[in-house]
């Protein structure tokens, strides 16, 4: 696996230049948000990788440049297979990327869930809704400022306070 | 005291009218098809051959909200699913119970956060709480017989 | 609770086409709530009469927060939401999060869990198809395959809980090995298992392969073509069955998997009989490594050694002070992760199962993403019933073989 991670990470180097990181034999390659459409393009069509297996977000929060990362793993359909992870940092305040629907069809629902729960935006993106949440919710519950919301555990002695908070219905 | 001792020449079987209604009851107390997650596939093996709930009665599992007695709450109820879960109770006509079933559906089980009802009870009333996570079909079973006695103590004042 | 509510449909007008708008079409609403649905999703079809002119599914009625829930869980306390994620695969999913978490801690696995972790899994996978074979037979009216399936169920339940003592919700599969050792029936129920199940699965066959009513409601349904399905990031039965033989048990072999000798079956067409086929054959298959791993079965420890991470054993908390400490510090604190990233993918019954975990360096993790197959395979939905009628589409959401509980976490 070496060999071929490595020569991959020759080969992306010499087409893009930009920052990477290889951690428990799996290569990452940093970009910026203006070049991430071009750069995806290229790899489906140039390095054979076809399939968009995963795209999610990690939030750093206290740190707000960048406050979130958007992860992508890209996977070849042939051997050797390969997995190349690409890496967005984007900044918080207002959370914007371009939509990578055009290149992959199915990063469609992917970028619903990460404006559902992260609150990114994606630019041109053809029906940014939210997916998992109701409709009419407020706020988005996967960062790190959003609280868990959990009830107070109920015990004997706090039993009856914890009930009289709880909503009953009346019939 | 057989039966046919009771009934005499006529064929006439006197009892009262509360025992009457409460067996007809219990004896074929249609669920609503209402299984959302885990608690669900147990469910159905408690529908399945091995651990048969048409003994019961249950044979059908009724769609309709409109055709069923019984809403086995089976599952964790999601914010965005609670609006449907009380529709459906509204739907349900009465005589109707509720039997919650799982942890999920009695307090939230291992999930305390934003996205769950804590406690399908903060909707519907419930009338027996099965605990499990998922409970065993015979547990199932058990919490159905417990419903079953708890509405043949049912009174004639609370439908009159 | 039941208000009514002003929607602006402007926001939605361009989910419908335009014939909707007119009234030429009708909008039908295939709630949360249906026989069908297996779970609780919406679909809502645009209908021509009675055929499908779109379809949009609306999911998050399962939506559990777990992804959330796990940052606040410390390791090994957020692998029991792990089964609960795609229910009808548990072990499958304690597998992915500890595979992950392996990774990450460069943890190693002694062999013989690691073939005890491969005979559960492709257990479970078989649990998964047979209880998918059932539902959807019962939904295309087949409802003997429904109890038959059922039946077989119960025997791989028996041998969960006789391993672990949860029929459903094992949590077996534990961060360096297995939890504990497997009792001494284990190996003679397994044995029985094996050799009656083959037999079983061509119960099924003749039932359904052959049945013309079968066929006529299968053949030629939901076509989906390979250049589509990897266009839209399909992997498991769905892109078998589309021709290609692309299964991650091959592709990037976890836990012993290249050792075992198995077909993977692939279908000609992609429609919902091909499919059908493929899970079938598969069951065959697993029934196959299953009784591969149980004849290799090596004695040994069935949990790592690294007392950092694997609690000790209870006798020895009596003498060794260290022991002691180390018990401690696990149940209190959790044991710390190095920092960085991982995905880690493993082959589910429903496609791909991918963990992305990353940690800073402390003992609860930065972010656990699943990447759940149902949430893809969802995806085309819209594209497989264009131009079918309504009871296809029911046909069609079987042979996607969706859980919402996956979907939605």
């Amino acid at each position: 696996m070496d060999s071929k991670l490595e020569s991959l990470a020759t080969a992306l180097e010499q087409r893009f230049a930009a920052k990477q990181e290889i951690f428990r034999d799996q290569l990452t390659l940093f970009l910026t948000p203006d070049r991430i459409i071009e750069a995806a393009r290229a790899l489906r069509d140039e390095f054979g990788f076809t399939f968009l297996s995963d795209e999610s977000a990690v939030d750093y929060f206290p740190q707000e440049l960048p406050r979130f990362h958007v992860v992508y793993q890209l996977r070849t359909m042939q051997a050797p297979y390969l997995l190349l992870t690409l890496r967005v940092p984007i900044e918080g305040g207002e959370p914007h990327m371009p939509t990578l629907e055009k290149v992959f069809p199915n990063a469609n629902w992917f970028e619903r869930e990460l404006w559902d729960m992260f609150g990114i935006r994606f630019d041109d993106h053809s029906d940014l809704r939210r997916i998992l949440m109701p409709f009419d919710w407020e706020g988005h519950p996967l960062r790190k400022d959003y609280p868990l919301g959990y009830e107070e555990v109920e015990f004997s002695f706090n039993f009856n306070e914890v009930e009289a908070r709880k909503p009953h219905p009346k019939d | 005291m057989g039966l046919e001792q009771k009934a005499g020449n006529m064929g006439i079987v006197t009892t009262s009218l509360e025992t009457m209604v409460n067996w007809a009851r219990t004896n074929a107390m249609w669920p609503m098809l209402f299984g959302l997650a885990c608690c669900a596939i147990e469910m159905m093996s408690a529908q399945a051959s091995q651990y048969d709930m048409s003994r019961f009665g249950m044979e059908l599992m009724r769609a309709s909200p409109r055709q069923s007695d019984l809403m086995i709450v089976a599952g964790r109820v999601s914010r965005k699913m609670a609006p449907v879960v009380r529709q459906l109770y509204d739907q349900m006509p009465a005589p109707k119970w509720v039997i919650a079933m799982g942890d999920c559906a009695s307090c939230t089980g291992v999930f305390n956060n934003y996205a769950l009802v804590q406690g399908v009870d903060e909707i519907v009333p419930v009338d027996v709480y099965v605990a499990g996570c998922p409970p065993r079909p015979e547990a199932l079973i058990h919490g159905v017989m417990t419903l079953h006695e708890k509405v043949k103590r049912e009174k004639l004042q609370k439908w009159a | 609770m039941t208000e009514i509510r002003e929607v602006d449909t402007k926001e939605l007008k361009h989910l419908v086409s335009e014939r909707a708008l007119r009234g030429e079409t009708m909008l039908l609403n295939m709630g949360p709530q249906h026989p069908s649905t297996h779970g609780v999703l919406r679909l809502l079809l645009e209908l021509d009469g009675e055929i499908v002119v779109n379809c949009i599914p609306d999911i998050g009625f399962l939506h559990t927060g777990i992804e959330k829930n796990m940052e606040a869980k410390i390791y090994q306390k957020a692998e029991v939401m792990t089964d609960r994620l795609d229910y009808l695969n548990p072990l499958g999913n304690n597998l992915a999060y500890c595979l992950a978490l392996e990774k990450l801690l460069e943890l190693d696995v002694p062999p013989r869990a690691q073939v005890l972790r491969v005979i559960l899994a492709e257990l479970t996978r078989i649990n998964s198809h047979l209880l998918w074979l059932g539902t959807s037979g019962l939904d295309l009216a087949a409802m003997s395959v429904f109890l038959y399936c059922m039946r077989e169920r119960e025997a791989i339940l028996n041998i969960f809980e006789m391993i672990s003592g949860a029929r459903m919700m094992t949590t077996y599969i534990r961060p360096g090995g297995v939890w504990r050792d497997v009792p001494a029936e284990f190996e003679a129920a397994v044995h029985d298992f094996v050799a009656m199940m083959p037999a079983r699965i061509d119960e099924y066959e003749s039932m359904l392969t052959t049945n013309e009513l079968f066929l006529d409601r299968t053949k030629g349904i939901g076509v989906i073509s390979q250049e589509d399905c990897i266009r839209w990031g399909i992997s498991g039965p769905i892109l078998r069955a589309a021709g290609m033989p692309y299964d991650m048990r091959r592709v990037a072999p976890y836990s012993g998997y290249e050792q075992y000798d198995f077909n993977i079956p692939t279908g000609p067409d992609g429609d919902v009989f091909c499919r059908y086929k493929v899970r079938v054959d598969e069951m065959r298959e697993s029934v196959k490594i299953i009784d591969q791993a149980i004849k290799k079965l090596p004695y040994g420890p069935i949990r790592s050694n690294n007392r950092k991470v694997v609690p000790p054993p209870r006798s020895e908390l009596g003498s060794s002070m260290e022991a002691l400490i180390h018990h401690f510090k696990l149940w209190t604190e959790g044991f710390s992760v190095p920092a960085g990233g991982v995905y880690t993918a493993t082959e589910s019954p429903r496609g791909e199962l991918g963990v992305y975990m990353e940690s800073n360096g402390g003992p609860k993790p930065q972010r656990v993403r699943w990447h759940a197959p149902t949430f893809v395979n969802l995806q085309i939905m819209p594209l497989l019933s264009r131009g079918h009628f309504v009871a296809d589409v029911v046909g069609i959401i079987g042979s996607i073989d969706i859980v919402l509980g996956d979907c939605d976490r």
